[in-house]
């Protein structure tokens, strides 16, 4: 198994959807024709230069892109070793960068016709991103969430209600993003024919993967041009690293760099490690889970040796999957990106540190990709250029930090 | 070549011109001893038993089938133990066909042939794997053939005809027509006259074939579905059995006494 060049990673995948061992469509026969339908709408619409071209307006917009990209300069100081950078695509309209996905998915639910677009959501950026998007583009719209993760991110579900969208709480098994997102396939199952579906990360069925890939791919195109208007061309030595929850962000962080040599730009992913002191975590990559299927792709995931999928643990509502991305387990697997984790503690003192250095306010899932960030920038040479994603805003998380550091 | 007990059933029920009954009930709900005395009482009634092995992420089950299965998996069952009750069964019912019904993730984690292996052990009669559709699923239901194991498949509202001649042609002694566009165990949104109508084109396009209705059928409207060749009964059984367990009355009575009442309007 290898990386093809010149093709998209997003389209890497053989006919029956699996990129490696990994993807492919393990649905209810049900969504087989929903699904289909959505798959022949994208490919023909990414090649409507019209739909591009609308596409580009709104990012351009109304979501804000580019979104700043610039150097950490106290943070850099006060460690020593690589120069520490940042894209703050926190800087997206809403705060993160779900901006994308739900933006192109709302999009399609137009072409597509659909009055109603429904999506999971887990520390609630998703949620709030696509209740944004369907009243920009007047669909009605559900969001379905783990009545944990409903308590713990309060923030974003008063935004989604002021959108006008409905909150379906989901009150089944660990009451977070794996339940939501089950839920919120459910609900597609019973009403596929008048409603959308958006999921909200590189999970799911094949082209849900797809879409949202190719949706979050703008970080990287704005960052390859930034990169290139600051040092005039690819650094030699570039990091880029991201939290990694279901992969979303990541991906799109990744995906114009993915044919640079590794020992040039390479790619570093974090997890959500739990809290130090107990076993369960939502890192799946790093602890080497089995691959099983979840939510209708194949996938490393935590599950037990008769294939009930784990409950997780961890302080970010928006890492906290049991599952990853399917190109995440294949970017794993041809070793084109490294994964790692980090603990509830970690992400904690990492937000910590950033805030007290900078003017940039980190949630919790990037967090991680910071605490990543500070270990291993003191080793390195300062010609090493290491950017960090911080793609969500820590407002939502003011109930959290306030309990866990006072702040 | 011997004729299977599942079209066995299904030859006796048109013999006494009814369709054939169905029922579905998670294994090990609320107890792997209490589901085997359900499943053994309420065979004396139903044709066919489907017997789930509950996930923990089902994604097209309603809310009457998570709950009986978070209910199971809370008890400790495990896929070793729902081989063990169809191995139960099968010593007082030998000639009872039994279904077993999941998710694909299980059937992965334990073994694509091991499992197969197994089902033929204990005496397993079908497969319904609700995420493995059809074309995926060619390789695994020839795999459940050359072990005479039926892998049934499914077809929806939303199958295009195109699509259903070719999973039929693919298919084995019995294919489950899913209603209406619904998880298990929602309210019937169109008429039972509607279904019928869908119904009959899709036996249309090979009438050897034995089609069971499920999804949403309760005792309410279970007779107006009765010229189908048969009749699947899930999300109200576990219903019923979540019901006797709030006012503590034995599920096995209670389940066994709605099965016959079931059987009796579709006679």
């Amino acid at each position: 198994m290898k990386i093809k060049k010149n093709i998209p990673l997003i389209d890497q995948h053989d006919k029956n959807g699996f990129w490696g061992k990994f993807g492919g469509n393990f649905i209810p026969e049900t969504l087989k024709k929903p699904i289909e339908d959505l798959t022949i709408l994208f490919e023909k619409l990414r090649k409507d230069k019209k739909f591009l071209q609308e596409r580009d307006y709104y990012f351009k917009n109304w979501v804000g892109s580019p979104t700043p990209f610039v150097k950490l300069e106290n943070l850099t100081a006060h460690l020593g070793g690589a120069q520490i950078w940042t894209k703050v695509v926190s800087e997206a309209n809403g705060g993160a960068h779900k901006i994308y996905n739900a933006t192109v998915h709302s999009l399609i639910a137009k072409r597509a016709g659909k009055k109603y677009i429904v999506g999971d959501t887990g520390a609630g950026y998703a949620g709030k991103m696509l209740s944004m998007a369907a009243k920009k583009f007047g669909l009605k719209c559900k969001i379905f969430m783990g009545a944990k993760d409903i308590k713990r991110q309060k923030p974003n579900c008063d935004a989604m209600r002021k959108n006008g969208a409905e909150i379906v709480p989901v009150y089944t098994g660990s009451q977070t993003l794996v339940d939501a997102v089950s839920e919120c396939m459910r609900y597609w199952v019973s009403n596929c024919l008048t409603t959308s579906m958006c999921v909200g990360s590189t999970v799911g069925p094949n082209i849900f993967v797809k879409i949202c890939g190719w949706s979050t791919s703008q970080i990287s195109r704005e960052l390859m041009l930034q990169i290139k208007d600051e040092f005039g061309e690819i650094p030699k030595k570039l990091k880029l690293i991201n939290c990694v929850g279901g992969g979303s962000s990541s991906f799109g962080f990744w995906n114009e760099f993915m044919h640079y040599n590794k020992k040039q730009v390479e790619f570093i992913g974090v997890e959500a490690g739990g809290p130090k002191k107990s076993k369960r975590h939502a890192a799946p990559l790093t602890y080497g889970s089995k691959i099983g299927i979840l939510h209708g792709a194949a996938q490393y995931v935590n599950q037990n040796t008769d294939g009930q999928i784990e409950e997780t643990e961890s302080i970010s509502a928006g890492l906290d999957y049991p599952g990853v991305s399917p190109l995440h387990c294949f970017l794993k697997d041809v070793k084109r990106a490294r994964y790692t984790a980090a603990t509830d503690e970690e992400a904690l003192k990492a937000y910590q540190l950033v805030t007290e250095h900078e003017n940039l306010n980190p949630s919790l899932e990037p967090s991680h990709a910071f605490a990543e960030a500070i270990k291993i920038a003191p080793k390195l040479s300062d010609d090493t250029i290491i950017i960090v994603n911080s793609c969500g805003d820590a407002q939502k998380d003011r109930d959290i930090l306030r309990q866990r550091i006072g702040k | 070549m011997t004729i299977s007990p599942i079209s066995l059933a299904f030859e006796k029920s048109k013999k006494e011109k009814r369709p054939a009954l169905l029922t579905y009930t998670v294994a090990g709900d609320n107890t792997k001893k209490k589901s085997l005395e359900i499943l053994n009482s309420i065979s004396n009634y139903a044709d066919i038993c489907e017997l789930g092995f509950p996930h923990n992420t089902p994604i097209a089950d309603g809310g009457q089938i998570q709950t009986a299965s978070y209910r199971s998996i809370k008890n400790g069952i495990k896929m070793i133990d729902v081989f063990q009750i169809v191995k139960e069964f099968k010593k007082n019912k030998k000639t009872k066909p039994i279904i077993l019904m999941g998710y694909y993730n299980m059937i992965c984690q334990y073994g694509q042939s091991k499992f197969l292996k197994k089902c033929k052990q204990v005496g397993v009669n079908g497969l319904i794997v609700v995420d493995l559709p059809w074309p995926e699923n060619k390789k695994f239901s020839k795999k459940c053939k050359k072990k005479s194991i039926s892998f049934i498949q499914l077809l929806s509202p939303t199958t295009s005809k195109q699509r259903m001649k070719k999973i039929i042609k693919d298919s084995h002694d019995m294919c489950y027509y899913i209603s209406m566009l619904s998880v298990t165990g929602g309210k019937l949104k169109i008429s039972p006259k509607e279904i019928l109508k869908k119904y009959n084109k899709i036996k249309k396009i090979n009438k050897k074939k034995n089609y069971v209705i499920g999804f949403g059928i309760t005792e309410n409207t279970i007779s107006k579905l009765k010229s189908a060749d048969g009749l699947v009964i899930g999300s109200a059984i576990c219903k019923e059995i979540t019901k006797s367990l709030k006012k503590k009355q034995n599920p096995v009575t209670n389940v066994s006494k709605m099965v016959l009442r079931l059987k009796k309007k579709i006679l």
